[in-house]
């Protein structure tokens, strides 16, 4: 499964050869892969149902204990199951949306790439693991929102759901480490089996929260909920797959993967309930404003997300079934919608439901594909969304905290899902027919397999349950999500209870609602004033505050000038060490006057020209005389039989008096620029880092904290490293890792400061600036 | 501004040249257990070049070198670097452990310390003869 995760990044990378091989096909090569994933997960089913769940081992590196682990269990199966399907649905069927595009072939890496760390997130045992596809997803659906990234629009979009999602990562970071810390393992499947009580733990609280803020800006929960209808940016397939069944989806993995050891505690029902509760309600609330059909699905989405949060929030036996279930049938027709949204957008030219209307007989596979989708949104049996529907209200009825608040809540947005629905389901397709912008016709069959798929399994799986080992599957996720086996049988008919009768009252009010929505939404167009200050003003806001006070900072730290940058420097050097040598140890002075003649001459030759270097209004001057500081010290090296030191020391200091030379005759003229006072401020300075310097040695000195490593390195160098030059032995044997290191800095200083200069002065030709536009507009992965 | 050199720098340029080449290989050789190394080699033989770019400019430093472009010089000596890494990876030991082995005829010690101290010589010198070129290079675009 690790090869196959790791095959998958591979694969995107080859993704624009392969357009050259298969040309229009490459998307249905493509999505045999995911399909392939799908097929065997599903052979692992019988397994996990049976024994619960299955630890796949990659050892990494063993020694440090860092291995790729995954944990395969009713709930990883689950989502495994959802991501690798719908995305070989979707892979197919952006390969009819997109067919033409120039940049289809950035795309299929984008998402290739997506469906891979998607996969690796729900698999992941170790806490870093998890956490690094995490981020991967982050990422990839950067790429996927900004797609047309010539579009302003999808660029600020893309960034907007980066950084809230980005925010959460950090906390969620947060979160982890003090999960690991708190448990002390680094891996879900020990958390799982250990002994003592996370939720007594003194660190709860922070770690709950931390965890929570992560999991609610990835799955778009009230406040952070802005993000998702600005993502619809991105082209329809991607909404389809991310923002509907797969990523929005992962922040409710996370809590659905914690809630064994996390939940049940009165901080996590009533933060998750609320949440939940008022998320969903928004969401469904905020969605009929829309026409835009995309638009409509994202904040229906929410809705579906602030439900599947709240019924975690509850944690009742029924409230884990009502989970699973209704993610599974959320999954399968929200999918379907987008697709459907995105044939009538790509068919139609328009992505408003008013400006369409009678399109059934023009597109009848759509409407039927559309009609089967929303029937399973609206709850209507026999589909499959009927019986998570009647599961929710039943969760919601046996609520132990807040049941008079959540069960308005979820009949309200209920009713308003129902007209969602019927919106989509029907305002398109009958009534009169309008003029679009495009002349519609049928869409392609790769556009078509897909949603039509899913559909398919909304009835089956509503007419069924039992069908492919759906409810034996559920019911293992069910149990990993409740951390104990959960009992559960899937069917349509309960009986008439309270739950039923809801869904029927629901269904009427919802369908009149649906019949006024123009007077209804011509009534809420007179809160848009009060609308703008919602979240995304505040996000608005931060960004803004974010970016004046770096540019603040930038003008005055960083202004450019040299003479700045080293006094900052110094001043904070001074602060620091002067903290911890005067105040947190005493400086230590053992004067040991045993000095030789020629030392003093040294010494003081140094000094003399550190002196002059600093007087003198010559620069050749100046530069004279920090090369015979420089060529003093090399002096000193060699006095004290440091021979390598010594050539070193030459060396460097020849060459960088002919670099100060080459440079010298490039400055302006010489002159003084800063007054007085800025004078004996930087001069202030200047001595007290040297007075602090010579402390610091002299202290060093005169304590001996470790005890030294030279010994071993004079004894081993000639019988480990074969070589008697010391100095050279801790190059490039005992210290080889830094040298190379080093080595890497010193090319890229090389190749900054070559490339600075050569830029500089790249004569600006009409020739080479016809090039550069010419390379510009060709599109890098035409393959 | 740098004008190229006087008749004493130019002959003197012209025979130090390979004799200071020389000693940077004999230094990079012998650095293991003698004073050098590949970093004071670097540093001398980049002194080699800078000296003849002084006496003769940038296009005869240049004709000098044939098709090595300093910054490849760069790029190989990193790569030599990442290479010396590999047999220890090989072996199956921690990263970076170095690797002895004699050339049977001439009883040379070749080993991937040496391979990583070529590649140190040969970055030390590409980065600076490449500064030097591309800081003379702007003196001679200078009107």
């Amino acid at each position: 499964m690790q090869f196959a995760v790791l095959m998958g990044f591979v694969l995107a990378a080859l993704a624009p050869l392969m357009h050259r091989w298969f040309a229009d096909r490459t998307s249905w090569v493509l999505a045999l892969f995911p399909a392939l994933i799908a097929g065997w997960l599903f052979s692992q089913a019988p397994t996990i149902i049976e024994e619960g769940s299955l630890l796949l081992e990659w050892q990494w590196v063993p020694s440090l204990g860092i291995s790729l682990t995954f944990l395969l269990d009713g709930l990883s199966l689950l989502f495994g199951l959802l991501i690798t399907v719908i995305g070989a649905c979707v892979f197919i069927y952006a390969g009819g949306y997109l067919k033409g595009h120039p940049d289809i072939a950035r795309f299929h890496i984008a998402l290739m790439a997506f469906m891979v760390s998607m996969l690796g997130l729900v698999l992941a045992d170790g806490l870093v693991t998890l956490f690094i596809f995490w981020e991967l997803t982050s990422i990839t659906s950067y790429l996927l929102i900004g797609f047309n990234h010539a579009d302003l629009q999808a660029r600020k979009s893309a960034r907007q759901g980066l950084f809230v999602t980005f925010a959460g990562g950090l906390a969620l970071m947060a979160g982890l480490v003090l999960l690991g810390v708190a448990s002390d393992s680094w891996s879900l499947s020990d958390i799982r089996a250990m002994e003592t009580d996370l939720r007594d733990h003194a660190l709860y609280t922070p770690m709950l929260i931390c965890l929570l803020l992560g999991a609610f800006t990835k799955s778009a929960q009230f406040p952070f909920h802005f993000w998702l209808p600005n993502a619809m940016a991105a082209p329809t397939p991607v909404s389809a797959y991310l923002h509907s069944a797969t990523m929005v989806k992962a922040g409710i993995y996370l809590l659905a993967r914690l809630q064994p050891e996390l939940g049940g505690t009165a901080l996590w029902v009533g933060i998750l309930s609320l949440v939940g509760g008022t998320t969903l309600l928004v969401g469904a609330f905020l969605a009929i404003h829309h026409t835009n059909v995309k638009k409509l699905l994202a904040y229906s989405t929410i809705m579906a997300l602030g439900t599947l949060t709240m019924l975690l929030g509850i944690g009742t036996e029924y409230a884990m079934t009502a989970f699973v279930t209704f993610l599974l049938a959320h999954s399968l027709y929200k999918g379907a919608l987008f697709m459907v949204a995105g044939n009538l957008d790509h068919e139609t030219g328009t992505k408003d439901v008013t400006a369409m209307g009678g399109l059934r007989p023009l597109m009848p596979v759509t409407a039927m594909i559309a009609l089967v989708a929303a029937l399973s949104l609206a709850g209507v049996p026999p589909m499959f969304g009927f019986i998570a529907k009647e599961l929710q209200f039943e969760a919601v009825l046996g609520a132990e905290g807040y049941r008079g608040l959540l069960v308005p809540f979820v009949f309200i947005s209920a009713v308003l899902t129902i007209a969602v629905a019927a919106i989509i389901a029907l305002r398109p397709f009958y009534g009169t027919r309008r003029q679009t912008p495009k002349v519609p016709h049928e869409a392609p069959f790769s556009m078509l397999i897909g949603p039509g798929l899913l559909s398919v399994g909304s009835v089956v799986f509503g007419i069924a349950p039992a069908m492919f080992g759906a409810d034996a599957l559920l019911t293992s996720a069910a149990s990993a999500v409740a951390g104990q086996p959960v009992e559960i049988t899937l069917s349509l008919w309960y009986g008439v209870n309270l739950a039923l009768i809801m869904s029927v009252v629901s269904l009427g009010l919802g369908f009149l609602l649906f019949k006024y929505w123009d007077n209804v939404r011509a009534r809420l167009s007179l809160l848009a004033p009060i609308m703008r200050h919602g979240p995304e003003a505040g996000y608005e806001h931060l960004l803004n505050g974010v970016v004046q006070f770096s540019e603040w900072q930038t003008r005055i730290l960083q202004n450019g000038y040299m003479r700045n940058y080293i006094l900052v420097m110094l001043v904070v050097l001074i602060a620091l060490i002067g903290n911890s040598i005067l105040v947190r140890h005493s400086p230590l002075i053992a004067f040991d006057l045993d000095v030789r003649f020629h030392e003093i001459i040294v010494v003081g030759t140094m000094t003399m020209s550190a002196l002059f270097a600093t007087i003198t209004r010559s620069r050749l001057g100046a530069v004279a005389s920090v090369g015979i500081m420089g060529f003093s010290i090399a002096l000193v090296f060699i006095l004290f039989s440091a021979p390598d030191l010594g050539i070193t020391q030459l060396l460097v200091e020849t060459l960088t008096v002919i670099l100060l030379v080459l440079v010298l005759f490039r400055l302006p003229r010489f002159s003084h620029l800063s007054t007085n006072l800025e004078r004996i401020r930087d001069g202030s300075v200047a001595a007290m880092m040297g007075i602090l310097m010579f402390l610091l040695i002299m202290t060093a000195w005169s304590i001996d904290q470790f005890e030294s490593i030279s010994t071993y390195m004079v004894e081993n160098s000639a019988p480990l490293a074969h070589g008697r030059n010391i100095v050279n032995v801790i190059l490039v044997d005992y210290r080889a890792l830094d040298t190379l290191g080093e080595m890497f800095v010193l090319a890229l200083a090389a190749i900054g400061v070559i490339a600075m200069l050569k830029l500089r002065h790249e004569p600006e030709s009409p020739k080479t600036a016809a090039e550069g536009s010419k390379t510009d507009t060709k599109e890098p992965y035409d393959g | 501004m740098v004008k190229s050199g006087t008749i004493i720098l130019n002959t003197a340029a012209r025979f130090l040249m390979p004799l200071q080449l020389m000693f940077s290989v004999f230094l990079l050789l012998r650095g293991h257990d003698e004073p050098g190394g590949g970093f004071i080699a670097g540093l001398v033989a980049a002194g080699a070049f800078t000296l003849y770019l002084l006496a003769f400019g940038v296009s005869a430093t240049k004709e000098v070198l044939r098709m090595v472009d300093p910054r490849d010089l760069i790029g190989v000596g990193l790569l030599l670097g990442m290479i010396s890494v590999l047999p220890s990876w090989f072996m199956g030991q921690p990263f970076l452990t170095a690797q002895w082995w004699t050339i049977p005829v001439v009883e040379f010690k070749a080993s991937t310390p040496l391979i990583f101290d070529i590649g140190v010589y040969l970055a030390v010198l590409g980065s600076v003869v490449g500064m030097v070129m591309a800081l003379m290079e702007v003196d001679k675009d200078e009107p």
